[in-house]
């Protein structure tokens, strides 16, 4: 017989915590998890980007009971939703308003680490599994934007799909293959749907448990990039952390009730937000032998697109594109910086992520526009390089920067 | 850091109970859309309207098939021979009276001949035990598989359940009630309609 489990609780939670470490996961992450107290607005995201997930997940559940993935039947499936299922019209549209308010916050929570230094040592694997779930977040949108079969959605597969088929050698019959056919099709379609329901939701899950096992794993950081673990009092709890429940866990309750009222209003009043987070072309069924005469994909793989367009080479286009992601996975590598924060760095390195937000807002901008107009192309390029430019430089401006001292404790607001 | 020992403090109970409150109020609002939309949609309701069937050219002791909601609705004319059966039987039904709420029989159908016109019969053709479709048995005797008294109804081949010429169940078998009657009602000597009642 073996010996019996020691556990602190009893009854019902003790059972459980002789076999389960319910109460130590508690603790671990929860109770006795110690945040720094210096949290600000931009600390909101990656809660609010939970719920977006788990709102995405609900309504695609629900949407799923009605929709049919076959080429000839989609499009009126989703109206089907839309007129004659109960309350089906609200399902779709939050899936729809769901998918653009993802990446709002997973944008603005990618934009906290720029200004904190969240992806500095030791946090850098917290980083790649977060530039991990953005993209397989890019792959989920995508596909998911086929499944409604509308003109939008079947243009906007074909040229991603044409994409692939820049790869030197293998390119043609990997897009072949991707496809499952000849040209974007009902196969095409199936496996989209199979990979949009199933597969990148499985991925991101994992994905999302991952990044937040690696943070826990070292602590979060904080608007003034300094280790809270350095100073701790003598039950080794941090001088500046705070348990992340309940004082966290009812701090985000008040970021998701802002979140939801803002999603709501949209939801209720613009879910179309002016045809951009649901394409006017997309209310036409899928035609296979005319092009809308202006595509350009969703609003929120435009800067990506605009540096795309902005190389005269398909092949190179097509490279660049990728670069400009998987620059990203190298930040914590080449900032060079002595501190983590913005709060505490020169000049230099506030312009460059100016420089930065402003060339990729601009490039969104650019990304959406026809790909005729002359001063258009000229200024992608200007702003491509522009965005390159932040990351190829940034071992060499970081290095030399003029840095302020960080304090020994956290401050509440900047410059105090 | 926190301090589980002291007892809450009276308006911080009343902030939190509060706030759950708006939480519970908060969850069933969003719930309720999500559960209604696996309910019949307009489609599946209009698909389940109601069937008119035209009866006028059926013969006497004819039994008629027709799908209602997915379902076979049965439409026998009877004969007064087959009326005539319903008195012996009486005795031998479980619910003789249709007095039984499972399935509950509609006003117009609380008599012998459980429906509106004696002369017709319109049943849903679903045995109450498990689900069948019972087959017509209106031959008196004769038949291994029913009792030597049989005047004539309808036996569930699944599990054995009979059912007389007005669709009771007989006692002890394994349907607990008699066929369900639909709604129904006539919009003309000849016209049925299956799947709505009389507007009063």
């Amino acid at each position: 017989m073996a010996q019996e489990k020691t556990v602190e609780t009893t009854g019902l939670l003790g059972w459980i915590d002789q076999r389960f470490p319910l109460t130590k996961l508690w603790k671990e992450h929860l109770s006795e998890y110690y945040a720094p107290k210096n949290f600000n607005f931009w600390y909101f995201f990656g809660s609010l980007a939970m719920l977006v997930l788990v709102i995405q997940i609900v309504t695609g559940i629900f949407l799923v009971m009605h929709y049919k993935p076959d080429a000839a039947t989609a499009f009126a499936s989703v109206e089907y939703i839309m007129r004659d299922v109960p309350w089906g019209w609200l399902i779709r549209y939050m899936h729809s308003t769901g998918a653009s308010a993802f990446f709002i916050v997973v944008y603005l929570h990618m934009f906290r680490g720029l200004l904190y230094g969240s992806y500095r040592k030791p946090r850098e694997l917290v980083w790649i599994f977060g530039c991990l779930i953005f993209l397989a977040l890019m792959a989920e949108a995508f596909m998911g934007y086929l499944l409604p079969w509308g003109q939008m959605s079947y243009w906007g597969a074909q040229v991603i799909v044409n994409l692939f088929s820049a790869i030197p050698f293998i390119g043609p019959d990997l897009a072949i293959w991707i496809r499952g056919d000849y040209v974007v099709g009902d196969a095409t379609l199936n496996r989209f749907f199979s990979f949009h329901v199933i597969a990148v939701p499985l991925v991101l899950l994992g994905l999302v448990v991952a990044h937040i096992i690696a943070l826990h794993e070292v602590g979060s950081n904080n608007p003034d990039g300094i280790e809270i673990k350095a100073k701790k009092d003598a039950r080794g709890i941090p001088l500046d952390g705070i348990p992340f429940h309940p004082y966290y866990t009812v701090h985000d309750i008040l970021g998701v009730a802002v979140f939801l009222i803002a999603f709501s209003a949209v939801l209720f009043f613009a879910p179309e937000f002016g045809g951009y987070f649901l394409e006017y072309n997309n209310f036409i069924p899928a035609d296979p032998l005319v092009t809308p005469p202006h595509i350009a994909p969703v609003w929120y793989f435009t800067p990506f697109y605009a540096i795309l367009r902005s190389v005269p080479s398909k092949g190179w286009g097509a490279f660049l594109m990728l670069m400009a992601i998987v620059l990203l996975f190298l930040l914590p590598w080449l900032d060079r910086c002595r501190v983590k924060s913005i709060r505490y760095r020169g000049g230099t390195y506030k312009a460059a992520l100016a420089i930065f937000a402003i060339s990729f807002i601009a490039l969104g901008y650019l990304g959406m526009q026809p790909a005729t107009e002359k001063v258009y192309v000229y200024a992608s390029r200007i702003f491509a390089i522009l965005y390159f430019l932040f990351f190829l430089l940034m071992p060499f401006y970081t290095r030399a920067e003029k840095t302020r001292p960080v304090p020994e404790r956290v401050v509440y607001k900047a410059g105090h | 850091m926190s301090d589980s020992s002291k007892p809450l403090d009276s308006s911080r109970r009343l902030a939190i109970g509060l706030t759950c409150a708006a939480g519970a109020v908060g969850t069933v609002g969003v719930a309720v859309p999500f559960l209604s939309s696996m309910s019949p949609s307009e489609r599946a309701k209009a698909a389940g309207a109601p069937v008119e069937v035209d009866v006028g050219d059926m013969k006497p002791g004819e039994l008629r098939s027709v799908e209602w909601r997915g379902k076979p609705v049965w439409v026998l004319r009877r004969t007064p021979e087959m009326l005539e059966t319903l008195e012996k039987t009486e005795s031998k039904v479980a619910d003789p009276g249709s007095l039984r709420t499972a399935y509950p029989t509609p006003p117009y159908a609380q008599n012998p001949q459980r429906s509106i016109n004696p002369e017709y019969l319109v049943v849903i053709a679903i045995c109450t035990h498990l689900g069948c479709v019972p087959i017509e048995k209106f031959q008196a005797g004769g038949d291994p598989s029913l009792p030597d008294d049989w005047v004539g109804g309808f036996l569930c081949p699944c599990h054995g359940s009979t059912f007389d010429l007005s669709g009771r169940v007989f006692k002890n078998k394994p349907a607990p009630d008699n066929l369900e009657v639909p709604p129904y009602f006539f919009l003309s000597d000849t016209r049925l309609l299956i799947g709505e009642e009389k507007q009063a």
